[in-house]
């Protein structure tokens, strides 16, 4: 079909604004380069090599690996159980925190901290208490309940860890959702004769269904991308993640391990599409209404009492794990004995080069925050208020770094940037620079900065934007007098989400970080295989304040210079 | 505003739209032609999705055409982007900027157009005067009342000197008397400023009480253009004549012609309609007829039978039937009148020349 006028026109206005078109060049350029090029080499090494050709060889070796076969159904029997276990512990905390009449400000506070943590802490925090609780040397095991011979390594520890780590999304997920279901309909469920149980199985069960589908498959892909855990409390259970870093570390099976990725790849790929494309619509579809009123909550005593508890004990246990983190750096030695010291974090500092670690680790993460925040701010303004042809691309790849494993976005740079751009030599330069850490940096925060823009500019009316538009403002004024200010913010967040996530990240880095950049998680990560448990924690008691402190920082920033307040006592 | 008006001229204009749910085509505009005078306020009017508000701004430059030319003066603008164009727009929403105040709302397009501080300040001050907002400058939008807002969102298009004011529907989200103030205020300012308005509403009295041209606007086709006398005398067809006002509708035939005139039969009653000589022998035809036009009496031109009467104070309404054709009938001061009762047989009455006869198509 011939090109409408009408898009024609739109064209012409669009190259009319050679800010924008740089922009949009620019961010294609960059998402093309640095997710959809490290995947398509993959995608290439697991069926190409120089000297054998185009072959399947390499998918038919790793698939006629004992150990992979059993690595892939490790990977997806935890992912199951801990995407189950997880949705249905998120979605006791949602309902608690949405339906029922908690009454000490006490609980307000447990789920306060319990929704921050996945926020501010590192990865494998958990795995280390989870050794130093319940582990040969743990206090729970070998000192309360004197079982000296308990092995939290393998798929139980995994499971367990993972699945506190990852709960607290699906709980904010659901209780976004359950805010959203008008409490009118449960009214009338109830004005026509139902019982409680039976409001919640047959009204608000199913139209949260699709929801929980979401944040099941949410935590079932996040479980199989995650490396770090399975890394340190796994043992001898092999997941995909941590099966491709050996491959590759270990065995240097270049092709072995793109093929391995691919699959891992394609995995998370399938389940992402389903969550993107049906579920979130789906959950669209069934959830629009706002709640047209305030909920009348539950305070009979037989739902409330064991409800409360239940959470109650879930979020001190979560608690109680993070705090024993401090303390393994702060004892002599741990299980044995228990007298304070301070040598853990002398050590840290004097023998363990831990200044450094910490400045790299700073400096690197504090240069890809504004990055991330700024280009996912551009995204989501670009994506939401702009139409034009790439937008479609824009959006679909900046998603999709979502569903990527690090471990893959990891062994992808290898390949695809070790020998330079297509093993051409250009842009070699660019490997093993901080430079390339920086940018898996902010690739791998780019979906959740994204998101979150997304979401808050769609509450933006258009219109304010058009009346700059209109006023004679171009592109790049609209975004700098208008979008931005309004999405304050969000872009505040999305700061230091990605500082936080920057520097506690793991998966991708230590596959590409070398010797000249010490990172405090590949410390941690290092010490924590080594069994030196006072130093891993003493790093990552560091790592916790420094997240921790940024995300104090962050609110109080929002408190006084936010215009969020402003604008919702406006409404 | 020593600046020279402009008009806005529409050439063969259409706008195709996807339907997300068949995912057809369809025109949202259609083919129209429009010639907006410099200097007049013009209103689109219609039913939501005429394709009024598609109109609108795609003389703002929000949308781009699909078929044809717009034309600001002589000049064509569909390659401008909106911030090139001489238009400025009120919106239904007032689209304040909400982290502004008021002065810097209103400085804001004067600001882009790097004016002089002192200038900024003298403009801004003086088109806040003109709105009546002054004293307001330093209050934050979100303290404003709705008026209030949209006074600030008419006075920031106003004080970059545009050549033509586009407004979409500003009025509709405030409350109905603030409204009726409002459109008053709007029309005033309008006039003092002489500028060329174009305004898009679907309240009909909006409409009639502030425009100089109405244009009626049905499926993305223009029904009709004109001032709102001719649109509410002489409507184009059934649309128009429902659409603006109330009206009812009695079917008929030409069935002779007598010189000028056409002899009409409504329910073997026959009427001499002047100047219906020209309509052809046989054809269907409809007789328009406005409740306010209409009586009810002991003789008349129709014979009738009252269904409803309602004492409303300043008038009496009436439903009545003619053979199974429902007439509502408006008598305006019903003091000194004789009041029928439901159930009685009597005579709808109107002058011919208050009626007007539509040709079915």
């Amino acid at each position: 079909m011939k090109s409408r006028q009408g898009a024609r026109l739109d064209r012409k206005k669009l190259m009319a604004d050679p800010i924008m078109m740089t922009t949009i060049a620019v961010l294609i350029v960059f998402l093309t380069l640095f997710i959809l090029y490290p995947l398509a080499i993959l995608l290439v090494d697991s069926i190409y090599s120089k000297d054998a050709g185009l072959t399947t060889s390499f998918f038919s070796t790793v698939l006629d690996m004992g150990t992979f076969r059993t690595a892939i159904s490790n990977t997806l029997k935890v992912g199951f159980l801990v995407g189950l276990v997880s949705t249905v512990i998120g979605l006791l905390f949602a309902y608690v925190e949405v339906y029922v009449k908690v009454r000490t400000p006490l609980m307000g506070g447990l789920f306060k901290v319990v929704s921050m943590l996945p926020v501010v802490s590192p990865p494998f925090v958990l795995s280390l208490s989870m050794i130093m609780l319940f582990g040969k040397a743990g206090i729970v095991t070998r000192h309360l309940l004197h079982i000296y011979d308990n092995s939290v390594y393998g798929f139980w520890g995994i499971v367990i860890v993972q699945t506190l780590t990852f709960f607290p999304v699906c709980y904010m997920m659901l209780k976004g959702l359950l805010k959203n279901i008008d409490p009118s309909l449960e009214e009338a469920a109830r004005d026509m004769g139902a019982s409680r149980g039976k409001v919640f199985t047959s009204v608000t069960l199913p139209l949260l269904l699709p929801g929980l589908g979401n944040a099941f498959l949410v935590t079932f892909i996040e479980s199989i991308a995650d490396f770090a855990n399975p890394m340190i409390i796994g043992g001898s259970y092999d997941t995909l993640a941590t099966t491709i870093y050996l491959r590759i570390t270990g065995a240097y099976d270049k092709n072995g391990a793109s093929a391995m990725a691919v699959v891992l790849l394609t995995i998370t790929m399938l389940m992402f599409m389903v969550q993107k494309y049906y579920l979130e619509r789906k959950t669209a579809a069934t959830l629009t209404g706002k709640a047209s009123r305030g909920r009348m909550l539950i305070e009979d005593r037989s739902v409330t009492v064991p409800l409360t508890v239940l959470c109650g004990a879930v979020a001190l246990f979560v608690i109680i794990m993070y705090i024993c983190v401090p303390f393994g750096a702060l004892f002599k030695t741990w299980g044995y004995d228990f007298h304070l010291t301070t040598k853990w974090f002398v050590m840290v500092f004097e023998r363990y080069k831990g200044f450094k670690a910490f400045k790299d680790s700073f400096v690197l993460s504090f240069i890809s925050a504004p990055v991330t925040a700024l280009l996912s701010m551009i995204i989501s303004y670009l994506v939401v208020k702009k139409k034009f042809r790439a937008k479609g691309f824009i959006e679909f790849v900046s998603m999709l770094a979502m569903a990527v494993p690090g471990t893959v976005l990891g062994i992808g740079y290898i390949r695809g940037f070790s020998g330079g751009l297509f093993r051409t030599g250009f842009l070699q330069g660019l490997y093993g620079t901080g430079a390339i850490l920086v940018i898996v940096f902010v690739v791998r925060s780019l979906p959740t900065g994204t998101r979150s823009g997304i979401s808050a500019l769609r509450q933006i009316d258009k219109s304010i934007e058009e009346s700059a538009y209109d006023m004679g403002a171009n592109s790049l004024k609209v975004f700098m007098t208008v979008t931005l200010p309004l999405i304050k913010d969000s872009f505040l967040s999305g700061l230091v989400t990605s500082f936080v996530r920057s520097i506690t990240a793991i998966s991708a880095i230590i596959l590409l970080v070398t010797p000249q950049y010490l990172l405090i998680t590949v410390q941690i990560n290092e010490f924590a295989e080594k069994g030196s448990y006072g130093i891993a924690c003493a790093f990552a008691t560091i790592l916790i304040l420094i997240t921790y402190g940024a995300v104090l920082l962050m609110n109080l920033f929002i408190r006084f210079f936010g215009t969020s307040k402003k604008l919702k006592e406006a409404d | 505003m020593s600046k020279e008006k402009k008009g806005v001229r529409l050439e063969h204009i259409s706008k195709i739209y996807q339907d997300p749910k068949s995912g057809k085509d369809f025109y949202a505009v259609k083919d129209t032609t429009l010639d907006i005078r410099p200097g007049s306020f013009v209103t689109l009017l219609g039913p939501s999705g005429c394709g009024k508000t598609t109109t609108l701004r795609m003389i703002a430059g929000f949308e781009s055409p699909d078929e044809g030319e717009i034309y600001l003066g002589d000049e064509p603008i569909n390659e401008l982007t909106p911030n090139r164009r001489d238009t400025a727009m009120v919106f239904q929403s007032y689209a304040l900027l909400p982290h502004y105040n008021v002065f810097d709302n209103v400085a804001y397009g004067l600001k882009l157009r790097k004016a002089p501080k002192e200038e900024i300040r003298e403009r801004v001050l003086k088109i806040l005067d003109l709105v009546e907002m002054t004293g307001m400058e330093s209050r934050m939008t979100n303290q404003l009342s709705g008026g209030q807002q949209q006074r600030v969102a008419l006075a920031r298009a106003l004080v970059i000197e545009p050549s033509v004011l586009l407004f979409d529907e500003p009025l509709s989200n405030l409350d109905a008397k603030l409204r009726v103030n409002m459109r008053t205020e709007i029309r005033r300012i309008q006039q003092e400023v002489g500028i060329t308005a174009i305004y898009v509403t679907h309240d009909q009295s909006e409409a009639m009480s502030l425009s100089d041209q109405i244009i009626v606007m049905n499926r993305g086709v223009v029904a009709q253009m004109g001032t709102p006398q001719e649109i509410y005398y002489h409507p184009v067809d059934e649309f128009v004549a429902d659409f603006i006002g109330e009206a009812n509708f009695l079917k008929g035939k030409i069935t002779a012609h007598e010189g000028e005139d056409g002899i009409l039969d409504i329910q073997g009653h026959k009427l001499t309609m002047a100047g219906a000589g020209s309509f052809p022998v046989g054809r269907e035809c409809t007789l328009v007829l406005r409740p306010e036009a209409a009586s009810v009496a002991d003789r008349g031109v129709l014979p009738c039978q009252v269904v409803l009467s309602c004492f409303m104070g300043s008038y009496q309404n009436y439903h009545v039937t003619v053979g199974d054709t429902l007439v509502k009938i408006t008598e305006f001061n019903p003091k000194h009148k004789k009041i029928y009762d439901v159930g009685e047989k009597v005579f709808l009455d109107f002058r011919m020349e208050d009626s007007h006869l539509l040709q079915s198509r």
